[in-house]
Parts: C-alpha cells; structure tokens; sequence
C-alpha cells in the first residue's frame, strides 16, 4: 500500500500491525487482541480524516497510484469486452481506450482515459495523456454507438490532453473540439463518470453526458492546480492554495450543478476497497441507463445540449 | 515633502509642467525592428510597413475594419456573473474584473456586433484581448451563445473572432464548461444552414482553440498569429527540446492542413465577403461609395466612434504570451 503524506499516522498503525503479525513466537491471543485494537483504531483515524480532505489532498486521492483505472473498472463491471483501436486516420492511441462490451448484460459503447498502473503500462498508456489520435477514436466510437444504437459509458481519468509537438501538429484542439461536438449531439443515452482526475479540456472532450457523475475524491478543474499555480501565483509551490481556489472538488461541482451526483467512496478512498468501488460505479450507470434508455434519441440529444447550453447562465444577471 | 507640496504642486504642475507630450509617437515594429510614425502605423491597420508584420489590433478597430463604413450596432450583453468562485491569487478577482473594465470599458472580454459586410448582415462575435487576455468565462460564452441566437435570428451568417489566452482559470470549472456550451451554440447555427465563420487571430489558444473556435465550416487566420492547444513552454517544459521555427503559427497551421486560407489584414474583409457571398448565394457589394454631389448618406448607427488613434495605440506588441489553456497569461512583459 501506498501511503499519502497525510496519512502518515495510519501508516504508522498499519506498520505495528503489520509488525505483530509477524511475531510468530509470541502469545497469539494477545496479538490478535492488540491487532484488533490497532485496527479499529486505523478505522476510527481513516474516517476522522478522510471525512474532511482538504481540496489539495483530494488532488492526492485522485492520482494515487493504487486508485483503480479505467480498465479496472472495464474488467470489473463488463463482460464481452471487445477493444477497439485506431483513429483511422493515423495512429492508435492507447491513453484512450475503448470498445465494445456488455454491461450487465446489455451491449454499449464503453471508453476512458487509461494512466497504467506500473511503469510498463503508464509508458504504453502515456500516463493517460491523449493525443488527437485518442480523441478521434473517441469520435469513431461515438458514431459507432449512434448508429447501433448503443449507450455510451464514459470513464475521466487524466491530468490533461497531452502537450506535444506532434499532438499540435495533427490538431489536438480540433480533436478535442469535435469529440466535445459529437458526444453533445449523440442521439443515445451518454453517463459519464469521473473516477480519478479530470484535467481540463482532455477531460471535457468525453465528458459531456446526460449524466455526469463523480467519485467522492475525484477531482475536475479547468487547470491543474500546479498549473494554476504557475501562472497566477507564479510558482508551483502554491499548487495547495491554487487547489482550493479553483473548487475542483467532487463537492464543489455538485454545488455550481456542473455534475449530477456523487459517487461515495469507500472508507478511506476507492484504492482500499475495490470491489465495493466498482460496485458502487455499476449500479449509478445501471440507474441512469434504465431512467435515460425510456427517452427518445431527439430528446436525449435536445436534453443534453440545453443542459450543456445552460452551464454558466446562472450567475449572469 | 509637507502638506503645502502635496497640495499645491500638482495644481501648479498642471498649468507650468510640461504639456502631455504623447510618448508613443513611433512603434517600433516588434519582429523586424523598423521604426514606424504611429498614424502610419494605423493607416496600415498596425501591418509593419516595412515587413508586413500584423500587431495585434484592439477589437473596436478590427469591427470597424470589417463592417461597411465602420458602421455597426453591439448588443447589450447580460451583467457579467461576480465572481462565482470568490476567487483569490495574488489579487481577488472581482478586483481584476473591475480594473479590466475600468481599462477597456467593456463588461467582458467580447463584443457581440451586427452590422453590414460587404452589403451582407452578419454577426461577428469578437474577443477583445486587452480584457484579461481575452481569457473565457461565463460572460463571453453567453456572448457567443447571445451572437449565435442573434445570427439565427436574423438569418445572417455568424463570425467569431478569437484573441484568447484560453478559458478563465478565475472562474474554474465555470470556465471549462463554456467548452461545452459555446460548441451547442455554433452547431444551432450550422443546423440552421448559416454560414459559421472564425477568424482566428493572435493569439488563439487553450480552450477556446479546442472548443468553437476550431468547428468554422470555414477557419481563416491572421498572418503570424499564434494558434494552438498547448502553451509552447508547457510543451518545452514536456518534451524538452526546442520548438520547431514558426511553431503554432498561422502559417504552421495551414502547413499542417488545421486551417483555410491564412489571409493578410488588408484582404480580410474582401475574402470574407467573397467567401460569404458564395455560401449564401449572393453576389458580393462593393461598398457603397457616396458621389462627391450626393448629399452625405444617411448612416446607420455608429456605435462606435473609434476614440483617437492616440487613446488606442501601443501596449500590445509587447504582451508576452505564454497561453496555456488558461486565463490572464498575456501579461505586459516586464
């Protein structure tokens, strides 16, 4: 297990506990008894602080290397995956992944960006950062969904589009322009969810569902607060205090109406529990694809684009 | 330093001191040097005279330029939202929302304006860099979503003109959702079979680059102007090696098949003419130039009487850009 900076004392814990296990000749009725106490202590101290994260360290709980990914959560809740590859166009990326697949049955259209989880696969994943290629497979497999008439479950997790000479070469910001077009004007039901990092306009580029949904530590912003940061505060260091302006928080989202509904946790973030996560994830997109599935292709697309259309009115007077 | 100083010396400054002398009366061209008077320089629509380099011009000049006779109407755009996010960096940002309007005189960072080009109605919607970078939040995508509506109103073909850093960090992901919102808007006007028109101009970056600034059925842009997703330091900072020569730029872009045509100030308004007349099936006017013995044309409503060249000129050759997808990074270079 990896452990933040803030959970310094649960770590601790964890180390004792950890410690006595291996006390082979010691008395077992007493290890068991101190390790129970140890535990129920870790609990009490996961629940004290995971109960008031501060934005920042939310941002923490969003990229912690053992959060689950996109993949995980493909695994875990799809059958009859089947993966798609290539923009057709030039090149597969694979920092957006996607394809084909049941969902407790039905078929849809399933996507999102993938970070890896070791060094071999962050590098085949390109940390989840994805270039126009990414983005025009997305687009591919949008219109695939309309025309089967196929929902479309999207996953968010990415620090951002990836900044390269390449991607600018070949268009990233046309592509990311045209995959935010296509998923406003599908004529199915789209539920997106963000489950780790949303990092701006690669966040939005497959995020414009019916149903946008958040995990309870996830994070979405229109920068990174380092990136914040480095431009308003003019240092990286001020990433903290940049992370608590932006109101990047699942929370904070819910309160301006930017998403729909969160998606709790289990004790102490997704990463400690994730059977209970992914189980969590499938039910929220079973819910709303029963309740969207009943609408009309028009209506979908209409609800959608006013909902979208409307982001921003309040406030103006 | 006493009272007596303080309270008598600028009244009598005010009447000895040395007379206002404008300071700025030559530009010095930015990317070849050349010294250029500054009525010449806004004879030729702040083009160098000398290498044809295109400094950026401020949004009122550049609707002047484009509607026939300069002539053209803004429409009243709603109250821009305070402060959403009771932001707060170095500075709050409901005080910098206040200095960009007390500096510009505009509520926000675009004009919505309708008016005739080349005897045909069109609706531009123009950013105005000078309001914080031309950065995009709530208010300018309620100008657009507002120009939008106005073009199907009107039947009249629809163009955006950008100058923007990127969306505006201050407003978070208020901001980021205008991506969204902006993109339904241009599309309403597509669908109503209209001409979707964008200018792309110095600079185009960010989230406005990846939202509607880059669905025009036809995309043109200013010579030289920088265009892209990805400030060039970031992507430096990414990829560790320099940049290739003329990165992001126009020129680039048409290279690279991302945009149209890129076309000089001079021509602009002649090609979007030519190309809007095609588009809507009408012959393209020439301006309607009074005979010398005609009485003065009744003119249509001159919203915008441009202050002098003087009140306007200068500032904006020296802007350091480090355009990121965010706001406010056009800062004066220090």
């Amino acid at each position: 297990m990896h452990f933040l900076d803030f959970e310094k004392p649960i770590a601790e814990l964890e180390g004792k506990i950890e410690e006595l296990r291996h006390l082979s000749d010691a008395d077992e009725m007493n290890i068991a008894e101190e390790v129970g106490r140890l535990q129920q202590k870790v609990e009490k101290q996961l629940k004290a602080v995971y109960a008031k994260l501060t934005p920042w360290q939310k941002a923490q709980v969003a990229r912690h290397p053992d959060r689950p990914h996109c993949l995980d959560y493909i695994k875990a809740l799809f059958t009859d995956f089947t993966p798609l590859a290539g923009d057709r166009l030039y090149a597969e990326d694979h920092a957006l992944v996607g394809g084909l697949a049941r969902f407790r049955g039905e078929p849809v259209v399933v996507m999102g960006q993938e970070k890896g989880h070791d060094t071999d696969t962050r590098l085949k994943h390109n940390f989840g950062m994805v270039r126009p290629e990414g983005y025009r497979k997305a687009q591919r497999l949008m219109d695939l969904a309309d025309r089967f008439h196929l929902p479309v479950l999207t996953m968010v997790d990415t620090a951002g589009a990836y900044p390269g000479v390449g991607a600018e070469e070949r268009g990233q910001s046309e592509a990311i322009a045209r995959s935010i077009e296509k998923g406003l004007n599908l004529k199915v039901p789209m539920v997106t969810c963000v489950i780790g990092e949303g990092g701006s306009g690669g966040a939005i580029a497959i995020a414009t569902g019916n149903v946008v949904m958040m995990l309870e530590h996830s994070i979405y912003a229109v920068i990174s607060p380092e990136g914040c940061a480095g431009i308003l505060w003019r240092s990286g260091e001020m990433a903290q205090q940049a992370a608590e302006a932006l109101r990047l928080t699942a929370q904070d989202l819910l309160e301006f109406k930017i998403i729909d509904e969160i998606i709790g946790e289990p004790m102490g973030g997704a990463h400690r529990n994730r059977a209970v996560t992914f189980e969590r994830v499938g039910d929220a997109f079973e819910r709303h694809l029963s309740t969207l599935s009943t609408l009309e292709g028009g209506v979908l697309r209409a609800r959608r684009r006013e909902k979208f259309l409307a982001m921003g009115r309040q406030g103006l007077s | 330093m006493n009272w007596l100083t303080n309270f008598v010396r600028p009244k009598i400054r005010s009447l000895v001191g040395p007379k206002e002398v404008p300071e700025n009366l030559w530009r010095k061209c930015p990317s070849c040097g050349h010294m250029i008077f500054h009525k010449e320089l806004e004879k030729a629509l702040r083009v160098c005279t000398h290498c044809g380099h295109h400094m950026r011009l401020p949004v009122k000049q550049r609707l002047k330029l484009l509607f026939d006779g300069g002539a053209y109407t803004t429409i009243e755009l709603p109250k821009p939202a305070h402060d959403p996010l009771r932001f707060k960096d170095l500075k709050r940002y409901g005080d910098r929302l206040k200095d960009a309007q007390a500096k510009t005189g505009e509520k926000d960072a675009i004009l919505v304006a309708h008016g005739k080009l080349q005897g045909q109605n069109v609706v531009i919607a123009a950013f105005d860099f000078d309001f914080m970078g031309g950065s995009m939040g709530m208010a300018v995508g309620e100008g657009l979503v507002a120009a939008a509506e106005l073009a199907i109103l009107q039947k009249a073909p629809l163009i955006a003109i950008p100058a923007s850093g990127g969306a505006r960090m201050q407003e978070g992901i208020l901001s980021l959702m205008q991506m969204a919102r902006t993109t339904v808007a241009v599309d309403k006007v597509k669908e109503a079979g209209l001409p979707y028109i964008v200018l792309l101009t110095d600079p185009t970056t960010g989230g406005v680059t990846a939202s509607f600034a880059m669905l025009g059925d036809i995309a043109i842009a200013e010579p030289g102007a920088v265009i892209g997703f990805a400030g060039a330091r970031v992507i430096e900072a990414t990829i560790r090696e320099t940049l290739p020569e003329g990165f992001q730029r126009a020129e680039y872009l048409l290279d690279h098949g991302m945009v149209d045509k890129v076309v000089p100030r001079t021509e602009l308004k002649e090609t979007l003419g030519t190309i809007l007349s095609m588009l809507t099936h009408t012959t393209a006017q020439g301006e309607v130039v009074p005979l010398p013995s005609d009485k003065a044309p009744v003119k249509a409503k001159v919203v915008e009487k441009e202050k002098t060249a003087e009140a306007t000129t200068v500032q904006d050759a020296d802007f350091e850009v480090v355009h990121d997808g965010s706001a406010d990074k056009a800062k004066p270079a220090e």
